[in-house]
Parts: structure tokens; sequence; C-alpha cells
């Protein structure tokens, strides 16, 4: 179709001028980008409080959707049930079989376990979540992986909370609205997580990739001791998240580690967990007093 | 790409007397629509990878391409400053990138007068795919250190969504005309 060109509006002043100052204002709205980004980029929490305003009322709606979103799933869980009832009843009834034998292996370890500690005299840590809440959206177009979910500094999230499903690590609380919060999730090319191999301790980092999977880089140099099928767990240094976390699974190697899939994948998960800064921010007693030195 | 309304509300989309388009909704329909697909984010999907298309952006162009003129020139900087807000992408990034896409677009629709869709697609695959892919350098400066390969499966869903995009832009053009107003 061709356009009825506005771009030569005859005689008219007023419609000349309005076509100039439309390019005038494209241009400044261009301009104005190139100064937004270089804020934004110098500093990251520059928008904070106007994206978190912004999440904070798609909030209500996304509740909604995300809710929609289990219910859908669920119904086609349903369906699919129907057809595949009679083989997962026999598969149910062999695995709790090993399950009962495993729950006594598992009870047994536990009271050693709870016997070594007490010869330790380390107590077991207060794991209780600050909240536990709905994942209610995730950046699904833009190459950062970034996750929204419903609570707010109202029900005490604050930035730095480790965030859990009950397969594993999601993600960190990044940016904190009143009633939601974003993530930082584990795939985003900006989250770096020490971890180490359950099995016997490897340390190394999972850094994200941005494409679902994170690589693991190891700490160590030489053979690469990692195979597909270990499992990853965060190893608790730097403070940020609790150590024996699971993060992922490696599946294939790379010459300097492996690449993994991490084991919670959020768009399978409904509600998460957010759990208390890990290591408490040291006690002003135990601030540095040079300034303080100094003066005196 | 016009396209005919549901037979349902065909009745209502006649020309008839005393009656015309509301200005309200002629006028509103095509920004909200762009802010809606700037919601995404807060739709029902959450993923561990880069996978939707950005579905404001394919809007905006897809807008652009069927009613040229419609937006303002500047359209671009405050619809992108709204995609800002739930995209995750650094602030400005979309305010940069939509008021260039909107000044380039409103270029060709004058270099070439008479389109096809076919052209009109290849025009907004070559938009989709350089706007991507300075989307991912943006991402990068601020932080991320994610390849080009990434965004090849998005790149791909995006380009074969947009005829999907016009066609609800068609709909919604169809939509925003039906004559509801008494003079």
């Amino acid at each position: 179709m061709a356009a009825p060109s506005n771009r030569r509006p005859g005689f008219s002043r007023r419609a000349q001028y309005g076509n100039f100052f439309g390019y005038l204002i494209a241009v400044a709205g261009m301009v104005a980008g190139v100064i937004l980004l270089i804020v934004s980029i110098g500093n990251a929490g520059a928008f904070s409080g106007l994206r978190a305003g912004a999440a904070d009322t798609a909030a209500p709606a996304a509740k909604v959707a995300a809710g929609a979103r289990t219910g859908s799933q669920s119904v086609w869980q349903i369906l699919s049930g129907y057809f595949t009832s009679g083989a997962r009843v026999a598969q149910l009834e062999r695995e709790v079989a090993e399950g009962r034998v495993k729950h006594a292996e598992q009870a047994a370890l536990t009271e050693e376990n709870g016997r070594l500690k007490s010869m330790l005299t380390l107590t077991q840590g207060d794991q209780r979540p600050v909240v536990v809440t709905r994942m209610i959206g995730s950046t699904s177009s833009s190459t950062r992986r970034f996750a929204t979910i419903g609570a707010g500094t109202n029900q005490g999230v604050r930035v730095g909370m480790g965030v859990r499903s009950p397969l594993g690590l999601i993600g960190r609380v990044v940016e904190v609205g009143s009633n939601s919060a974003r993530l930082l999730l584990v795939t985003d090319t900006d989250s770096s997580i020490p971890v180490r191999r359950a099995s016997d301790g490897i340390q190394g980092y999972a850094n994200g990739i941005g494409n679902g999977t994170v690589q693991i880089r190891l700490s160590t140099t030489g053979i690469n001791p990692l195979h597909p099928g270990d499992a990853i767990v965060t190893s608790g240094s730097g403070g940020i998240y609790r150590p024996g976390e699971a993060v992922a699974v490696v599946v294939s190697l790379t010459p300097d580690g492996a690449i993994a899939r991490p084991l919670s994948d959020p768009g399978q998960t409904e509600f998460v967990a957010v759990e208390p800064l890990f290591e408490e921010i040291a006690t002003p007693a135990l601030t540095p007093q040079t300034s303080s030195a100094g003066k005196r | 790409m016009p396209t005919p309304l549901p037979s349902a509300l065909r009745k209502f989309g006649k020309p008839r007397i005393n009656r015309t388009a509301s200005p309200v909704l002629a006028l509103a329909m095509p920004w909200l629509l762009v802010m809606v697909g700037s919601l995404s984010p807060t739709w029902p999907v959450i993923a561990s990878a880069p996978v939707l298309p950005p579905f404001g952006f394919l809007l905006l162009v897809g807008w652009q391409q069927l009613r040229p003129g419609l937006f303002p020139v500047w359209a671009g900087w405050p619809l992108g400053l709204f995609d800002d807000l739930f995209s995750g992408q650094p602030i400005g990034s979309a305010v940069l990138l939509w008021s260039l896409a909107m000044l380039a677009l409103d270029f060709i629709d004058h270099r070439f007068p008479w389109r096809g869709f076919v052209l009109n697609w290849l025009v907004a695959s070559a938009f989709i795919t350089g706007y991507l892919f300075l989307a991912l350098q943006i991402a990068n400066l601020a932080g991320g250190l994610a390849s080009a390969v990434v965004l090849l499966p998005q790149l791909a869903v995006a380009i074969l969504a947009y005829p999907v995009a016009a066609r609800l832009v068609g709909l919604a053009d169809k939509f925003r005309l039906i004559p509801i107003r008494s003079v």
C-alpha cells in the first residue's frame, strides 16, 4: 500500500512545523536513550526504583497469570495421566520399594551424622526461609536472565538473599520493590557461583552462559576430573550462598571444566523459597577503626 | 496485513449511518497493543534462556508497516522506555533502538512506497536481526557476557512470529475502527 506522504504537508506552516518538531523529538529521544544507557551502565542501580515500581504495578496481574500457568499445566498432566497410568503404577511401586530401603539407610546416616556433629559441637543452623512465594515472570526475550517473584520488602526480602526451589538454587535477589523482587538467575552471564562437586568437594565456579546452562570452571588444573552426571552443589565460599545447595548436573565436558544443566528449571517452578542472608554483616564493633584512630 | 474481523463482530464493523469510530479507541489501540507486547516478561512463561521474540518490537514494526504515519516518528522513545522497565535490558536500550528503528522505518516507507507483504517481512526480518544483536551488545556492555550464538533460536522464532504479529496488528486495526460512536 502506498503511504500517504505527510512529509511534505503543503503550504500549511503549522503542519510543516509539526513535522519538523516530530523529527526533532525523535532525534532528541535517541540522544536521551544514549544518555540513559550511559547512566544505567555506569550505575547498575540507577533506575532500580523505577523498575521495582513498574514490577510492583504489574505484580497482581502477573500473579493471576502465574496461577493460570500452573493450572493449565496440571490439566495437561491429568489428561496424559489417563494414558500412562498402568506403566506409572508399576514404576511407582518399584520406586517405593527402593525408597523404603534408601530411607532406612538415610535414617542410619542421619543418626551417625548427628553423633559426629555433636562430637564436633556443631549446631544445626536455622534454615527457615524468609518467605515462600510464586515466580511471576522472567525476562523471556532479553539475553539477560532476570525473574520476578511476588514478595518484596513488605515480606522481609532483602537484596542479596538466595532463592531456591525444592530442587535447588534458582538465583539471587538483586532488586526489591515493596511487593515484588527481581532475581538474577543462575543462568545469567553475570552470575558466578562458588561450587564444589557433591561427591568429593573439588572447587570451582558455575558461570551462566545465557542459553539455559552453566559453565563449570574448576579452580584446579591438570586432568579434568569431572564426569557427566556429577552433581554440583554450592561451596559456600564468599558467603552469599549457603553451602551444600544443589545447583546443577554435569552434561558434557569442556577442556577446563564442564557444561552443566541447572537442576531447577525456573519454567517448571511454581513456588520458591527466599532464604535469609547466609553471612551476617559484620557487627559495628568489628568495623575497621582507621578513621577514628586517625582522629585520636 | 489487513485481517477480516471475526464473524461475530463483522456486523458491527460495517459503516453505518450516524455511527463513526471512537477517536479514543482509534488513537489508543496502537499504543496499548505495543505496551501489552512489552509486558511479555510478566506473561506466564518463565524461561531460563532467551526464547521468546521481542513482542513489543514486533508489534511496533507491524503497526508502522501497516499504517505508516499512525505513530508519530518520536513514538520510539516513550514506548521504548516502557519496554525497558520490564525487559531486563539496561534502561535506555529500547529508548535508543526503538527510536532508531522508527526513523529508519520512516525512511524506508518514503523511499519504497509500494511494498508487498514479502518485502515488509524481509525488512522486518532485517530490523529484528539488527535489534536483537544490538540489544545483545548493549546487555553485554552492562555486565553480560553472552555470545551471539545464544540469539540464533530466538532470532528464528522472532522472524517466524512476525507474520503472526502483523496479523494481530491487522485485526487490532479493524477493531479500533469499529463505528461505535453515534454522531
